[in-house]
């Protein structure tokens, strides 16, 4: 606690200090907001006053990776939709609707669908199955230390790359928004997240990414509603308006589709063939539901009745959310796209990129002070996103390597914190070291490879664990390998790495999303090698199925795991 | 994990129990019509994007701006919404009563 204590005084410093840095002539890239700064500020310091109290709250390893089970299926499902609200998905997706229109639309319905099917088929068997992370699951009748790696490997290359695009972007937006320099930014996101997970654990985790998902979806309804004000509610105005808005406008892509003939409410060029559509598809819909740090918010829930809750309301906030991103996309056609104030004329693209679509448009809506207020949002987005991905790698090294494949599950509690705390913080760490390794790489496809080795690589041997009973250690292993090593491979070859980052002619691989073949070959490989496996230890573990199919339809025995 | 596996005892009761094999069945069943359905739906629409983008630009009429995929994109968020409200509508009222009893009968 008194480590906690001196870390809280010296943040006012830190912060302090890196904004008098910033201050200094020249030495920031663009003019200090003041606004957005002191509202910040406000959200860090509660915040951090939230971790202070989940600091009083966290006594055993159940409080600090699964919040004591305490959470409601109310706010978890604010929680989920929160850690699935990320920047990159507020302004991405709305700067996609502003530059292609109909594009945007098609990505954000991907991105919603797995929730269903996750409700569907694995929200209550995963609470009822699982405790703190994913491999719980997946070892519950399975060899746990072979069982145990694979997942935590899937889990942290997932985390990292996931951590390394929200770094990225964090220092980029911070610097744009609110003139901090980019390696402050990044130290500043690092830092915070650090201390809310190591000391906070699941339950400040959690609380952040609840107040961040309703100060995001408040702040994203108000832009919406001034949008379409503009033209009295009236849907069709709006979108005449927008469309006459983008013959006159500066930007590149408009000008492009223009051009071309076309307009904005129609598919454009996202999705170019049969395959690369539904292999995007595949990893948008099961890739959410292999992302260790959103199926770790179903442990928070004392039982299977508020885990499918969860995903009702998760799924409503998500869906209005992406209702609310494509307004504003629309909106910021009509009123930014206009506007020479928030046009790069030169270069055809927004002043600070076209990601910055939303946050002109809240200025454009409601001037200075709600442009500090967006600005803080998405600072404080970044920030809860950030610290559950650490949560979950930090769970992944304590929870699977540390206490189970390696000390055999006989190690105690306040160990295992320990060991997740040291993890958290070289966690954070390696973030803030490869976060400013990469300021000038693109990391735009690193969210794409991380939502394609979930889909390959975790979602397939957790699907199959619940509800095959033919699975075996040997199956899993091998289909999950073949699934993880295969989507980087594919990914490595393709025209994303190989000619936009690496600066090859010609990709080796002709797709841009390989979730179709990595996927497909991950539940070949999990089935085959599990036919094909006839040992002693497999017909123990289809033995063991039985008893796991009654704990996981009727959740007997979870009651009792809660207790300590 | 064996620590805090259930009791075979307990395990052969709840599986002789028809009730249990009822829940299994129905559950599952429902689940998968449900995903199945959202597939389906999703797919769709991926296919038509794929194949036919055209058809997605056409005007809902003619003195209108606005394309039939908008209301359809908007309808597809919407069917995800109320597909979850209908399998936890059903699982709140009917597999939870089932479960409280073959608990119950398990003891």
């Amino acid at each position: 606690m008194n480590q906690l204590t001196g870390a809280l005084l010296s943040l006012p410093v830190a912060l302090w200090g890196s904004v008098a840095w910033a201050a200094e002539p020249g030495k920031a890239d663009s003019g200090l907001n003041v606004t957005a700064i002191v509202m910040f500020f406000i959200f860090v310091m509660v915040t951090l006053g939230i971790t202070y109290w989940a600091a009083s709250q966290t006594k055993s390893a159940k409080d600090f990776y699964a919040a004591g089970g305490g959470i409601t299926g109310f706010q978890n499902g604010l929680a989920i939709a929160g850690d699935y609200m990320s920047a990159a998905s507020f302004l991405g997706i709305s700067a996609m609707v502003f530059a292609k229109g109909y594009d945007g639309l098609i990505y954000s319905i991907g991105f919603l669908v797995g929730w269903p099917v996750i409700l569907f088929l694995m929200a209550e068997q995963l609470r009822n199955l699982g405790r703190y992370t994913f491999a719980d699951i997946v070892s519950y009748r399975l060899s746990q230390v072979p069982i145990r790696t694979l997942s935590a490997m899937g889990t942290l290359c997932t985390v990292i790359l996931y951590l390394i695009a929200q770094m990225v972007g964090a220092g980029q937006l911070i610097r744009t928004l609110f003139g901090l320099p980019y390696e402050y930014a990044v130290i500043v996101v690092g830092f915070l997240m650090v201390l809310y997970v190591a000391f906070g654990g699941m339950i400040a985790t959690t609380w952040v990414q609840i107040i961040k998902a309703v100060l995001l979806l408040t702040g994203a309804s108000f832009i919406a509603l001034v949008a379409l004000n503009h033209t009295g509610f009236n849907l069709e105005l709006f979108f005449k308006t927008a469309m006459e808005s983008i013959k006159t406008s500066a930007l590149a892509d408009h000008k492009k589709i223009v051009a071309d003939n076309k307009d904005l409410f129609a598919p454009g060029g996202l999705v170019s063939d049969p395959v690369s559509a539904i292999s995007l598809g595949l990893a948008l819909m099961f890739g959410t539901a292999g992302l260790p740090h959103i199926l770790m918010r179903f442990f928070t829930v004392p039982n299977a009745k508020e885990a499918r809750k969860s995903v009702f309301y998760a799924t409503g906030f998500i869906g209005y959310f992406y209702i609310l991103t494509f307004i504003i996309g629309f909106g910021a056609v009509m009123m930014v796209a206009p506007n020479p104030q928030y046009m790069d004329t030169a270069k055809g693209v927004l002043v600070g990129g076209n990601n910055m679509a939303a946050i002109h448009l809240a200025h454009a809506t409601g001037g200075d002070l709600f442009l500090g207020f967006i600005s803080a949002v998405a600072f404080a987005t970044i920030l809860a996103v950030v610290s559950g991905l650490t949560l979950a790698g930090a769970s992944a090294v304590s929870h699977d390597i540390f206490a189970n494949a390696i000390c055999g599950g006989k190690v105690n509690e306040a160990t295992e914190m320990k060991v997740s705390k040291i993890s958290a913080l070289v966690i954070g760490m390696i973030a803030i070291w490869l976060g400013i390794q990469f300021e000038k790489q693109n990391v735009a496809f690193m969210v794409g490879l991380a939502f394609a080795i979930a889909a390959s690589a975790n979602f397939p041997i957790l699907f199959l664990s619940i509800h095959w009973k033919g699975l075996t250690t040997r199956g899993a292993m091998i289909g999950g390998t073949l699934g993880l090593v295969t989507t980087v491979t594919m990914v490595v070859l393709s025209k994303t790495v190989w000619v936009d980052v690496l600066g090859n002619k010609a990709p080796l691989f002709p797709y841009k999303d390989p979730a179709i073949f990595s996927m497909t070959l991950a539940f070949v490989g999990c089935w085959l090698f599990s036919k094909l496996d006839n040992s002693e230890q497999a017909k123990q573990e289809r033995a063991r199925f039985d008893a796991q199919q009654v704990r996981c339809e009727i959740g007997i025995g979870i009651s009792e795991a809660a207790k300590h | 994990m064996s620590n805090e596996s259930v009791d075979s005892e307990v395990v052969k009761r709840v599986k002789a129990n028809p009730k249990y094999q009822e829940l299994v069945i129905r559950r599952s069943c429902y689940a998968w019509i449900l995903s199945v359905s959202m597939l389906i739906i999703y797919y769709a629409f991926i296919v038509i994007v794929a194949f036919w983008p055209k058809s997605l630009g056409t005007k809902i009429s003619p003195e209108s701006v606005i394309s039939v995929g908008i209301p359809l994109g908007v309808a597809i968020i919407c069917s995800a919404f109320v597909l979850t409200g209908l399998y936890v509508r059903r699982a709140n009222t009917k597999y939870d009563e089932l479960i409280r009893q073959i608990k119950e009968e398990a003891k």
